[in-house]
């Protein structure tokens, strides 16, 4: 079920999680809003990672912590220090694309 | 001051066992605890220490004796080679789903930040030095030093 928030002075919908519904409604404010909701600020490491992820949503490739572990594009430990709060969960929100149900 | 709300904020997870299906339960519940954000620490005692030493972390088995899950009658599953074939079946299903073998599981569990202590009491017990484990480990502790890191509200104890 979608509902519809207000992020970056935008109604965008959201699911009861707060993850995109409508990953054309994406755009980097969008991303800077839900980054500052999760008490970070964006750097350009974390876009790297943002970008990768989004592209590898976009390939419907299913993530998980040790496919990004394995990109080259990021290391585990570096996920952690960048996204602290739970890593894939905080950058795929981020990303406007939605929480993978992986156990790994 | 907030009221604690019940939330999980750190899970001291032991390990006891070194069959394949108890150290893969521990490590996975290790990993989702920290993808949620939760702390995580492990404690490997007794056998679960096998999972951890290097000579032994790429060798563990699943049980086929005394396991009824497995549907295997309890005298073939004491054949020889029947658990290695059970658990090479088990771990090619396993690598499909992305979950790693054992050594690297544990530097992603390294990396993710859960702590990783073995047992003191366990270590003198089966001879085991430092060195014999797993680079990774951030030390020996013994079960009182275990418990001092499972203070504050918001953390559970698990035992497998």
């Amino acid at each position: 079920m979608s509902q519809l928030k207000e992020i970056s002075g935008k109604n965008i919908a959201v699911n009861e999680e707060g993850y995109l519904t409508d990953f054309s409604q994406w755009d980097k404010s969008i991303a800077e809003a839900l980054a500052k909701e999760a008490n970070l600020e964006l750097s350009p490491r974390h876009w790297d990672v943002i970008s990768y992820l989004q592209s590898e949503h976009q390939k419907e490739v299913a993530l998980n912590i040790r496919k990004v572990g394995n990109s080259g594009v990021v290391s585990i430990k570096e996920f952690y220090t960048l996204f602290p709060q739970g890593p894939l969960k905080t950058a795929t929100k981020i990303a406007g694309i939605p929480k993978p149900a992986s156990c790994i | 001051m907030n009221e604690y709300n019940g939330e999980v904020k750190k899970m001291m997870i032991i390990l006891s066992k070194a069959t394949l299906e108890n150290v893969y339960a521990a490590f996975i519940l290790a990993n989702g605890a920290r993808a949620e954000g939760i702390e995580a620490e492990m404690f490997f005692t007794f056998f679960g220490l096998e999972a951890v030493h290097n000579k032994k972390l790429e060798h563990l088995h699943v049980a086929t004796v005394g396991n009824p899950a497995m549907h295997i009658p309890t005298l073939l599953g004491g054949i020889p080679g029947m658990e290695s074939l059970a658990t090479s079946m088990m771990k090619k299903e396993m690598e499909k789903i992305d979950i790693p073998p054992v050594h690297e599981f544990l530097d992603i569990l390294s990396a993710s930040g859960v702590k990783l202590w073995a047992c003191k009491l366990a270590m003198d017990m089966f001879h085991y030095k430092k060195e014999d484990l797993y680079e990774g480990m951030d030390d020996v502790l013994t079960v009182g030093g275990f418990y001092d890191r499972a203070k504050g509200l918001g953390t559970h104890l698990l035992f497998i």
